[in-house]
């Protein structure tokens, strides 16, 4: 399947601050470091870490708000920071659903009116009322909902909305950032058959960025794991699931509660986790994660391991795992 | 007969006018909910009844003072100083005018003063705390507030005496005087809140979706910083009025003979405490301005939920 959006050593810098006294250094997080990836048309793409990992970062970098240090992302070989102000071509094909649905919405405006903007900026031409209907309709939402505002939602209702909007201008690739998250368990399941049955009828490529490895197992086609800025794992969602290679995967994995002795079984061998994910600010030496992994060796504290494809798209970067 | 909007899930298809009567009864429950806010304070009701008694009788202040003529040139040194009484129930001045028609004449003076500084001094304030907030960190930022700190350090009326005394003391130059001071509060209240508004996902929604700065700033942010900037508008017509009659009291704004409440104030002070009635009674109009105007303000913070002010 061809590559719909394609990262290339995209690096994300914060400078923060400075520290020294007579020669200034300038104090950066390097909150993305470093990333290659390609998401296929029509796929899910489970981005997944920890708190800190930089996923946020590679989203709103994607969308726009913040512009890459270096490297590059591509939409269909465009590059997406040709220009300095991303054109409304591109800006109607690429859109996010984010986190925290409570703010994602102006309190101040209703819902016809938050749908009203994407709807007159990219698809000018067409009836404004007719399309929020549509889309109001399209997120399972009557249109008594039109003129409520965002207070009298619940989370769940306040993200179908988020979920029309990021719709509206007709986009082929949408961001869901931790779009679940912030909600009560009974309205998870719901939200994500709703944003998996759209997938299908308009045929969206996601990059769903999250920290619930479970979730992706029934979501995702493809997961990579990210850890300190870096992508350490990268593979199809079954055998990602099946066989992670990489120590920080099966730490992960092996985290996750599970209710059954069935489910146990299908965890990966018992690995101890310890520690917590490092300051970005202050990243280890060599393989950012040697800390906390229970197999590190020499090597692991002095030089980065490379990414390295050990099966035909499964990719790890971990000494055990050597060039060859 | 409206347009029909066909459904394709389970809901019952509906009428574009249907959706028309909705948003109507949103609107009213909205209102009827705001009105409960204020109404529970009854303070804010004795305010907004204060500031509306002021109101009619500056506006009908020709219909309602027993002798308006008395506003004019006039004298009449046969009833100069007489105490309060059912003819002049505010007495008379020490020329013999009624000092309650020229009370009531003083309230126009009092909400011109404050209607015109206000209306100078709100949407420039509110316009540069908009766009320093949005633009927060950036140089358009620093210069804007720079600016206004420097505005801030200087001590306001000090500033409008001089202004007022280098150019010819009269209530035009005094409100101009006014109103260079005043914008920086509005400035500083809308950056502090715009700038907190501008990395919410809504505006960042918006500007993915390719929004113009112009919708950011006014249909984004400027509607959720709306409610501090009544309450403080509604609290602000009380300090300017005061400043005025301030300067109106020390010869920099109404001159005399027009009846503004501080230059009768002045005037009457004089004849204290003998002839108490010629500056208490100014006084206390001044005094119910100020009072009804604060306690509106507070009202409206109640119900548009304003805590920052």
């Amino acid at each position: 399947m061809a590559d719909i959006l394609t990262f290339n050593d995209l690096k994300k810098h914060f400078v923060i601050g400075q520290e020294g006294f007579l020669r200034r250094e300038p104090i950066t997080v390097k909150a993305v470091d470093g990333i290659s990836f390609a998401v296929q048309e029509g796929e899910t793409f489970g981005l997944v870490g920890e708190s800190g990992s930089g996923k946020s970062t590679v989203a709103y970098t994607t969308i726009g708000m913040y512009r890459p240090t270096t490297g590059t992302i591509r939409f269909r070989d465009k590059d997406l920071f040709a220009d300095k102000k991303r054109p409304l071509a591109l800006r109607k094909q690429i859109q996010i659903v984010f986190q925290d649905p409570g703010s994602s919405l102006n309190p101040r405006r209703t819902v016809a009116q938050i749908l009203a903007l994407p709807l007159r900026l990219h698809r000018p031409q067409e009836n404004v009322l007719q399309q929020t209907a549509q889309l109001l309709d399209m997120v399972e939402l009557t249109l008594e909902y039109m003129h409520k505002y965002p207070q009298t939602l619940s989370g769940g209702e306040k993200q179908m909305v988020a979920i029309a909007r990021a719709l509206a201008t007709e986009p082929s690739f949408v961001i869901l950032d931790e779009p679940t998250s912030a909600l009560d368990v009974s309205i998870q399941g719901k939200i994500i058959n709703l944003i998996m049955r759209l997938q299908r009828e308009f045929n969206l490529t996601y990059l769903f960025i999250t920290h619930d490895l479970s979730l992706m197992r029934n979501v995702a086609s493809r997961v990579a794991i990210m850890y300190l800025g870096k992508i350490c794992e990268i593979a199809d969602a079954v055998e990602f699931f099946r066989t992670p290679y990489h120590p920080y995967t099966q730490m992960l994995l092996a985290s996750i509660p599970v209710l059954s002795e069935e489910e146990e079984a299908l965890k990966p061998r018992k690995t101890v986790s310890r520690g917590e994910i490092p300051s970005p600010v202050n990243i280890p030496s060599g393989c950012s994660f040697h800390l906390r992994c229970p197999r590190h060796m020499d090597i692991c504290s002095v030089v980065d391991p490379v990414m390295v494809e050990v099966e035909a798209g499964h990719s790890v970067r971990c000494h055990l795992f050597p060039p060859s | 007969m409206g347009e029909v909007i066909p459904a394709r899930h389970s809901h019952p298809t509906i009428s574009l006018e249907q959706v028309k009567l909705m948003e109507r009864q949103t609107r009213r429950e909205n209102l009827g909910r705001a009105w409960y806010k204020f109404s529970r304070n009854s303070l804010s009701l004795v305010g907004a009844a204060m500031v509306l008694l002021v109101l009619l009788l500056a506006i009908f202040a020709p219909l309602v003072a027993p002798y308006p003529e008395h506003v004019k040139p006039f004298t009449d040194f046969a009833n100069a100083k007489l105490p309060p009484s059912w003819a002049h129930p505010f007495g008379t001045d020490e020329i013999g005018r009624d000092i309650l028609s020229r009370s009531i004449f003083g309230f126009r003076y009092a909400l011109w003063m404050g209607v015109v500084v206000l209306s100078l001094v709100v949407p420039p304030g509110v316009l540069l705390g908009l766009v320093a907030g949005y633009f927060q960190g950036t140089r358009i930022d620093t210069i804007i507030m720079r600016i206004t700190d420097i505005f801030l350090a200087v001590p306001p009326l000090i500033l409008a005496l001089a202004i007022a005394s280098i150019l010819k003391p009269n209530l035009s130059n005094a409100m101009m005087a006014v109103s260079l001071m005043w914008w920086p509060w509005y400035t500083r209240l809308v950056y502090g809140l715009a700038s907190t508004l501008r990395n919410e996902y809504f505006v960042v929604s918006a500007e993915v979706s390719g929004a113009s700065t112009a919708h950011i700033l006014f249909r984004e942010i400027l509607p959720n910083v709306i409610s501090p900037i009544f309450t403080k508008i509604s609290l602000d017509m009380g300090w300017v009025i005061i400043i005025g009659s301030t300067l109106s009291f020390v010869g920099l704004g109404v001159q005399p003979p027009e009846p503004g409440l501080g230059t009768m104030v002045a005037s009457g002070a004089k004849y204290l405490p003998d002839q108490w009635w010629i500056a208490v009674f100014p006084a206390l109009a001044i005094v119910l301005i100020v009072l009804g105007f604060n306690l509106l303000g507070d009202g409206l913070r109640d119900m548009l939920g304003a805590e920052e002010i």
